[in-house]
């Protein structure tokens, strides 16, 4: 894709893209759906453009950690099916899929997005532990934003399943009314550097023309939990500025997309 | 006693049976077994006369000599350079092909075509074994720079031309791009951004659009009305 890298290129230089977007412009339509497996606690379907991501979230009790005997856990774990691009191969996780899963979970861990006090049914013994699964359907550019706005809208929609109070198995086939513990809502928003210019939301050309990318996940009240950068070309201290200014203006955008979608 | 189950113009899948009886005669991708006639491909029904052929909707590009196309350089060998054209064969430009020039014994040859760099070629052999070799010597053929690639089906590739190139060449007046395409579907555009976007756009719809009636018109309002 020589051509059209140094097309993108030099159309970054001054401020175009191929598809006619601004650089701060998401594709359309932004789909987010709800509830589309029943096995799951919580799951959603993401669509930005032609990017379709799936996340589930599966709630289990285990033993909590030594350290923190009356906390809950996250785990997150995310899959690039071979379906959703030819560069995907089966088997173990390779460096793109680790890369993704953690960036999410980072996100979500450090923002102290989920409650994990709150997690805790018997310290030291039993607690909630949340399990997201992420699963590309369809990469056409920009998976980090897409898993990261599927993981939060999976979250938001789990419920607790019903457990048995004298056995103390859980029925996963019936849910209470009860939501998770989430007080903040950390989204991630990846900014690509190509020639000197800032964009999000690229394409999976344009992905393969960036110099540098920081996802930068931030939460309703603009604070940073966690960057991850990519790429070989350095950043400034400047850029790094203007990229979460960007980055928590494009998060909020994401957020109301979200919020009028659940409601 | 013969009857044909199908209407012109109509979609069939695989092994969907097209006419009963001896009275027809199996066109392209299609097939006889017993007396009944099966489709091959999922396309579009003509019955031209008594012969009953499909118009397929999807497909790989088969090579075929003399076809033009548009392949990746893939590898740099000692005497020339391998090219991915989309199919499924491996593709060769030699080096006395690709050039008028002399070239020393040494040369760089990455100097020349770098892996990477898309090339419009013409097919001038294929091997029973669906080995191609091409040739860049003829007017019109090139390496490629600047502009977008864009990839379409290679069955629509007749579409996006038109009856005597009047599709293309209408999307050209129109968007003042310059547009070449390869019969393996991959479409190189150049022109101004607006231009080569709006092109682009276009030959997606006529993609999408080829198996329905008034497709000309149909482009003429499109390009009018998104004329920037």
């Amino acid at each position: 894709m020589i051509v059209n890298k140094e097309t993108i290129v030099q159309l970054a230089s001054v401020q175009k893209r191929l598809d006619n977007r601004t650089l701060t412009e998401y594709r359309t339509p932004i789909v987010i759906e709800t509830g589309i497996s029943w096995t799951a606690e919580g799951s959603a379907r993401v669509r930005i453009g032609d990017n379709i991501v799936i996340a589930g979230v599966k709630l289990s009790i285990e033993k909590p950690y030594n350290d923190t005997p009356d906390e809950g856990g996250i785990m997150v774990n995310a899959e690039l099916l071979p379906l959703s691009n030819p560069e995907f191969e089966t088997g173990p996780p390779g460096i793109k899929a680790v890369e993704l899963a953690r960036v999410v979970d980072r996100g979500i861990r450090e923002a102290k997005a989920i409650d994990m006090k709150k997690l805790c049914i018997i310290p030291g013994e039993k607690a909630w532990f949340i399990s997201i699964d992420i699963m590309t359907i369809n990469d056409a550019g920009n998976l980090f934003d897409t898993a990261g706005l599927a993981a939060l809208t999976a979250l938001k929609s789990a419920h607790f399943p019903v457990v048995d109070e004298s056995t103390g198995a859980i029925d996963y086939h019936q849910k209470t009314k009860v939501s998770l513990p989430l007080v903040k809502e950390p989204l991630p928003v990846t900014v690509y550097k190509i020639n000197g210019s800032l964009l999000v939301d690229p394409t999976l050309e344009e992905e393969r023309a960036y110099d540098a990318r920081l996802t930068v996940t931030t939460d309703d009240s603009k604070t940073v939990s966690a960057l991850q950068k990519g790429g070989t070309a350095p950043l400034t201290i400047d850029e790094v500025g203007r990229i979460v200014d960007l980055a928590s203006e494009k998060a909020k955008f994401l957020r109301e997309v979200l919020n009028k979608a659940l409601r | 006693m013969s009857n044909v189950l199908v209407q012109e113009r109509d979609i069939v899948i695989p092994g969907e049976i097209l006419a009963e009886g001896m009275d027809y005669l199996p066109g392209e991708n299609t097939y006889r077994k017993e007396s009944a006639i099966y489709s091959k491909v999922l396309g579009l029904v003509s019955i031209p006369g008594r012969v009953i052929k499909i118009t397929p909707l999807a497909g790989p590009y088969i090579p075929r000599v003399g076809d033009k196309i548009i392949g990746k350089v893939s590898d740099i060998t000692l005497n020339g350079w391998r090219v991915d054209t989309g199919t499924a064969y491996s593709a060769f430009l030699n080096v006395k092909d690709a050039t008028t020039r002399f070239i020393k014994k040494d040369e760089d040859l990455s100097e020349i075509i770098a892996i990477g760099d898309y090339v419009v070629v013409i097919l001038v052999n294929v091997t029973s074994q669906n080995l191609i070799d091409l040739t860049m010597k003829e007017p019109g053929l090139h390496k490629i720079s600047g502009g977008r690639i864009i990839h379409i089906n290679s069955q629509k590739v007749p579409r996006v031309i038109g009856k005597q190139g009047s599709m293309i060449s209408l999307i050209k007046e129109k968007t003042g791009c310059d547009i070449t395409i390869g019969q393996n579907g991959h479409v190189w555009i150049k022109g101004t951004t607006n231009g080569e976007y709006l092109a682009e756009r276009a030959i997606k719809l006529i993609q999408e659009k080829s198996h329905q009636d008034g497709l000309t018109e149909r482009m003429q309002k499109f390009l009018e009305d998104k004329r920037v």
